[in-house]
């Protein structure tokens, strides 16, 4: 609760901030735009369908996409992490490719797939395997021997003992993998959207730009901004606290 | 299904629960001669689906099972008897690793059997093999010259006839405390409504039915032992194998494990081998002590113990033989002593 009230005042006062700076008029306003325009942007946005339609297509297109992401890297992450030889290769591989950013997938996804939502979709899978694949990889060799050894004495084998004991051992770690996949997907889907006429949320930014409309500009960001914060807050965090606890990691 | 016939003998087991039903049935089927036919009743869902009927099959007796409004009428006729039969052999193991140092042999040339019901424990210096004897028998690992048999049959791989329970308890913490006894029934495919109750019944003989819905890191480190033992009970092992389980574990807890240990193990006549480091709780809880040697592990001395139980750690006769084993063992601490200061 006060929690809460901190954070509102907090909020409230960066608004006053830059209410301020625009008073004093150091650029003009269709430059540095101040809270009511960008307000009145978003209200405008909503009323007229536009802004929700974006955000609609938008997180479809990205919960398509990180779908896809996590069933491909969680089933990279087990062979990585079961199979030493695939460390070694597919892994090495896995950690080179961390040092690229994720929009440099997006060449050859228009090379590939042409300016469609397949090419978004690509840049969103490439941008998240990686973190979940790693996390999953290590999360399974992290699993006490202990758990493996119990459970074969116990007749589990197989995909019987993945399923049972080595896939919830390292759900964990897949977690924070998938927490911060989240974060890379969300980053390769707008820059994604910016490059044709997608109706998503990056579209709707490049519209701005287009249209010499900062208000719009820093309303879109704004939303992509909340969209951020919502799903980080109501959904990532308290999953992955949830396992956590449970799991016994961290003191409830 | 073969056509049943007048029953012999009856035997009402209704309002009892596991592991009691069945041992009932097994006292009644004592007094019967071969061919005989014995009528039970149970209201009991694991008694009639599982537990009497995996004995029947073991033994080769007939079982027919009549369900009528929530009770179970078993008939059950008598097969040829066995001997007390043998329950685990081991045939001249030996099994080495490669060290730093060249080839160890952590065991060799032993020879073991160990009957049904019995209670055995192995003691040693740390770095006799006892462990790896375990793993051996457990089939985590196979051994590089002769043969584990587990009645009769060949050990190859881990399987759940040999429930190992160690020392950390190894509990699944994404389960709770049920679901974690029921976890070897599970994977057994034991139905949902009997897997629930077997592990309820356990837990019971563990005294832990407050705690079957609790999160593992809930648990004390005795309560988890606990678990763990309830676990091992309900896949009915042909042997529970038990790697030093109550070594991390404060004295108090220690004592009153060993207290309910003894009257689980007088209640199930479970054969158990239980591997420790300390004297007293293999005096305490065995009926045969072996005396390890350090490296290479053998089989040193035997020791019957035959004291009345249930036994308590403080008894003169208990700390007399105590006395002997250790005089036994002393030898061999000290050659693993001296082993471990001249490796440093």
């Amino acid at each position: 609760m006060r929690d809460t009230a901190i954070r509102l005042v907090f909020f409230a006062l960066v608004v006053l901030i830059w209410e301020i700076v625009v008073r004093l008029e150091f650029w003009p306003d269709y430059l540095f735009p101040g809270p009511m325009q960008v307000f009145e942007a978003i209200r405008l946005g909503v009323e007229d369908h536009t802004f929700l339609t974006a955000i609609a297509i938008s997180l479809r297109r990205f919960a398509i996409g990180f779908t896809l992401a996590l069933l491909i890297g969680i089933a990279f992450g087990l062979v990585i992490g079961s199979v030493r030889l695939a460390r070694e290769t597919v892994g090495v591989l896995l950690i080179g490719f961390q040092s690229l950013p994720n929009i440099a997938w997006l060449p050859m996804g228009l090379l590939w797939f042409g300016l469609n939502d397949r090419a978004i979709l690509f840049v969103i899978v490439m941008g998240v395997i990686n973190s979940v694949a790693m996390a999953t990889a290590d999360g399974i060799r992290n699993v006490p021997p202990l758990y493996r050894r119990a459970a074969r004495t116990m007749g589990a084998r197989g995909f019987t003992l993945y399923l049972t004991v080595v896939l919830p051992a390292a759900l964990p770690a897949i977690m924070t993998g998938i927490k911060l996949g989240w974060t890379f997907g969300w980053h390769a889907l707008i820059a994604g959207e910016m490059l044709f006429v997608s109706l998503g949320l990056g579209h709707l930014l490049v519209m701005g730009r287009e249209l010499s409309d900062m208000a719009q500009v820093m309303a879109v960001m704004l939303v992509i901004v909340a969209i951020g914060l919502v799903m980080e807050r109501l959904v990532f965090s308290p999953i992955e606290r949830r396992v956590s606890r449970r799991w016994g990691l961290e003191r409830a | 299904m073969s056509l049943i016939r007048a029953a012999t003998a009856t035997v009402d087991v209704r309002r009892q629960q596991c592991p009691y039903p069945l041992l009932m049935i097994k006292k009644a089927l004592d007094g019967l001669r071969e061919g005989d036919v014995l009528e039970a009743q149970t209201d009991h869902l694991p008694t009639a689906r599982e537990t009497t009927p995996r004995f029947c099959k073991d033994m080769g007796y007939g079982l027919d099972v009549l369900e009528e409004a929530g009770l179970w009428r078993l008939i059950i006729t008598k097969g040829q008897e066995a001997p007390k039969p043998v329950s685990l052999t081991l045939d001249g193991v030996e099994k080495s690793y490669a060290s730093d140092r060249g080839l160890v042999t952590a065991v060799e040339q032993i020879d073991l059997q160990i009957l049904e019901g019995e209670f055995v424990c192995i003691v040693g210096p740390s770095g006799c093999g006892k462990s790896t004897l375990l793993n051996l028998i457990a089939g985590l690992e196979r051994p590089d010259r002769g043969a584990v048999k587990i009645k009769g049959h060949e050990v190859t791989g881990p399987g759940s006839d040999r429930v190992v329970i160690f020392q950390e308890g190894a509990l699944f913490p994404w389960l709770t405390v049920r679901q974690n006894v029921e976890f070897g029934l599970k994977i057994k495919g034991v139905e949902r409504r009997v897997r629930r109750d077997l592990a309820m019944d356990y837990l019971k003989m563990v005294h832990l039915t407050r705690f079957a819905d609790a999160l593992v890191h809930e648990l004390s480190g005795g309560m988890k032992q606990r678990v763990a033992s309830a676990r091992g009970l309900a896949m009915d092992p042909d042997i529970l194998l038990m790697d030093e389980p109550f070594a991390a574990l404060d004295a108090q807890t220690r004592d009153l494990l060993h207290v309910e240990l003894q009257e689980i193990w007088t209640a199930t006549s479970k054969t158990i081998l239980f591997i420790t480091h300390n004297v007293r709780e293999a005096v305490c809880l065995a009926n045969r002590v072996l005396v390890m040697t350090y490296r290479p592990g053998r089989i040193k001395e035997t020791f019957i113990i035959g004291h009345h139980r249930p036994r308590h750690l403080e008894d003169p006769g208990l700390i007399e033989t105590s006395a002997l084993i250790l005089k036994t063992l002393k030898g061999e601490v000290d050659k693993a002593v001296k082993a471990e200061l001249g490796d440093a």
